[in-house]
């Protein structure tokens, strides 16, 4: 029970600090300014970050024909659900998309979020005397790399991975800086409790498993959801290694395509007998990408705080 | 149980004192269990990260899929000679190089200056949704900024030109005038990143000593001689580390940002063309894998050496801030 005590300290040292100016003291007229301008200055900017998000889901909702008269609005111009009634008609490419990226997803920030938190532990644990040349091992890799094209070669001819899914799937399984992320969370887990472990008999694998791991629910929420935007926001390696060979594309590259290249608009409404012109493109597109970024901004507000955390923890020591 | 503890941690001295190839194994023996809980990540880095790197000898030769890498003709330099006297090479670092000078430039400002007034504002819903709001567009995928930049700028139906035709003017081809590019992407960059990176910016000012604030408010200090003598100097040892390694990584561009936005439109390469998009198009459209390589390892060389130089200078001013 003991390293459940030993546990509170670190959480309490961080109570919520703000900074205030003391109430005592009068507010002249400088700082009346200042708050004034700030509060007009971060709502303008936080309207200038809304902005786009409001222009594409407005023109996912507008008829195709307004939209050619008079172009995209910050309003839907007649408002419709015509756009999305063509990707659900033949919802096959998208459905398609969503369970693979969904898979991918899910998967990989299971495992790498298990051999991320393994690592991490094992690299801060004092006693192991391997720990800074695995560290700088790791580590080299941001300072130095081979560069695309050579990796590009050795994972499509030698790894023979072109055209399958665990091209992508396993280089987001990790990456230094989560490592380093991790390790710097680790380090406020009291080295007590692994003595604690160790006193009880208990090996490094099972210490780590029981006692640590539950004690870093923060840290695996924060880095979790770094993977998982990894996962789920991926249209690069997709486009280095899947490109056409696969039916079902991950989403974000599937949606690349769509605002990229006419056939693959015309392909992901399955409808081939539907000519290009008769297909309403600009709302189509737009509602593409409502459909596909919809889910990650609908989970935003709830994950909002492990993003910030793991910034500001990410900085104190990149 | 105790003696077992003492022995544990005794153990690491007496690896470091005596090197005897006997006692290495003896190490590795002991610490099993967390070199296993490493191997992974060690497989991971050794396939993904280090098995690539001799292929970098591309870069001296010339490649074919047929011969493979090292049975590939030798060329010695001419690739690299080629990107210089075609200007290419120089092209691509001018634009990359300048490119994040000007992020670096105006993001840091706008991320201290919006860090700043964030902690003006009091009202806590204000601040929180504000906040969220301006997280945002770093929390999306890059592609959807292909979808906005479309959506404001095309010539047929954007935004931009709705706008334009409303007010009577006559619609602009944005996407052909590449002198327009350089504040585009700007604009796109500090969207993107102003939010995020005020976020760093924000925790300094609320870890700065509270009892600052009172003497400052005490002595009559105004809001502007606050912000001036308190909040800026407290931010400048963050404001120093985050320069110094975002200068140490000035040839790494944001491939995403830049490929989404511009993509395969050569009109605007003269403007825009960075040394990752000019690689990946290398690559994906014209198969050209050794002047790739060779561009590739001129950036991993030189970004290695900024890096380490940064790493230096941060290494002088303060220990604690280094990377190693």
């Amino acid at each position: 029970m003991s390293h459940v005590v030993a546990a509170k300290p670190p959480r309490k040292a961080e109570p919520p600090r703000t900074v205030k100016p003391p109430r005592k003291v009068r507010l002249d007229r400088s700082d009346y300014v200042l708050r004034g301008i700030s509060y007009l200055t971060v709502a303008t900017f936080a309207t200038f970050c809304a902005l786009p998000f409001i222009l594409i889901i407005s023109a996912s909702f507008s008829s195709e024909s307004a939209i050619m008269r008079d172009g995209f609005g910050l309003l839907p111009r007649e408002f419709t659900f015509a756009a999305y009634e063509y990707i659900f008609r033949a919802p096959r490419q998208i459905i398609g998309s969503y369970v693979v990226t969904i898979v991918m997803t899910v998967a990989g920030t299971a495992i790498g979020l298990f051999v991320i938190a393994m690592t991490g532990y094992a690299l801060q644990r004092k006693d192991f005397p391997f720990r800074n040349s695995i560290s700088f091992f790791i580590y080299f890799t941001t300072l130095f790399s081979a560069g695309l094209a050579p990796t590009f070669i050795w994972v499509s001819r030698y790894l023979e991975l072109r055209g399958s899914y665990l091209a992508v799937f396993l280089q987001l399984l990790m990456t230094p800086w989560l490592i380093i992320l991790m390790k710097n969370f680790v380090r406020s887990v009291p080295y007590e409790i692994v003595e604690s472990g160790k006193i009880d008999g208990a090996g490094d694998f099972r210490i780590f498993l029981r006692l640590v791991l539950p004690m870093m629910k923060p840290a695996l929420a924060t880095i979790g959801l770094f993977l998982a935007l990894g996962y789920w926001n991926e249209w690069y390696l997709s486009s280095l290694y899947l490109g056409s060979t696969v039916e079902f594309k991950p989403l974000q590259y599937h949606l690349y395509n769509i605002i990229n290249t006419a056939n693959a608009l015309r392909n992901s409404v399955a409808g081939s007998n539907v000519s290009i012109t008769e297909l309403p493109s600009n709302t189509l597109k737009m509602a593409s990408a409502v459909v596909a970024t919809g889910p990650i901004v609908l989970a935003y507000p709830f994950v909002q705080r492990y993003f910030v955390s793991g910034i500001t923890v990410g900085a104190v020591k990149g | 149980m105790a003696a077992a503890l003492t022995q544990e941690r005794v153990q690491p001295r007496e690896t470091s004192t005596t090197k005897k190839p006997k006692s290495l194994l003896r190490s590795i023996v002991r610490n099993r269990v967390l070199l296993l809980m490493c191997l992974p990540a060690i497989l991971f880095f050794v396939v993904f990260s280090y098995a690539p790197m001799p292929g970098a000898w591309i870069a001296f030769t010339n490649f074919n899929y047929r011969d493979g890498i090292f049975g590939s003709p030798f060329v010695g330099l001419r690739n690299f000679e080629f990107l210089i006297q075609s200007g290419q090479l120089w092209l691509l670092t001018k634009n990359t190089v300048l490119y994040n000078l000007a992020f670096i430039v105006l993001g840091n400002f706008l991320q201290i200056a919006i860090a700043i007034m964030l902690n003006e504002v009091r009202s806590k819903y204000f601040k929180k949704i504000s906040q969220a709001v301006m997280f945002l567009p770093y929390f999306i995928s890059v592609v959807l900024i292909g979808v906005i930049a479309f959506n404001l700028l095309n010539y047929d139906t954007g935004y931009v030109n709705a706008l334009i035709t409303q007010t009577g003017g006559d619609p602009i081809k944005i996407y052909s005038i590449a002198g327009a590019w350089p504040i585009i992407i700007i604009l796109f960059q500090l969207w993107q990143s102003t939010g995020y990176g005020s976020i760093v910016y924000f925790a300094a000012i609320m870890g700065i000593d509270n009892s600052l604030f009172e003497a400052a408010a005490i002595d009559g200090a105004s809001a502007w001689q606050r912000i001036r003598y308190v909040i800026l100097p407290s931010l400048k040892p963050t404001f120093i580390i985050l320069l110094l390694f975002s200068l140490g990584g000035i040839m790494n561009g944001n491939f995403g940002l830049f490929w989404n936005l511009v993509g395969n439109n050569a009109a605007l390469f003269q403007t825009t063309d960075i040394i990752e998009t000019s690689v990946y198009r290398m690559i994906i459209s014209q198969n050209n894998f050794t002047s790739s390589t060779a561009v590739g390892l001129y950036q991993s060389l030189f970004g290695f050496a900024l890096v380490m130089l940064a790493n230096w200078i941060v290494r002088k001013i303060n220990e604690d801030y280094a990377l190693f």
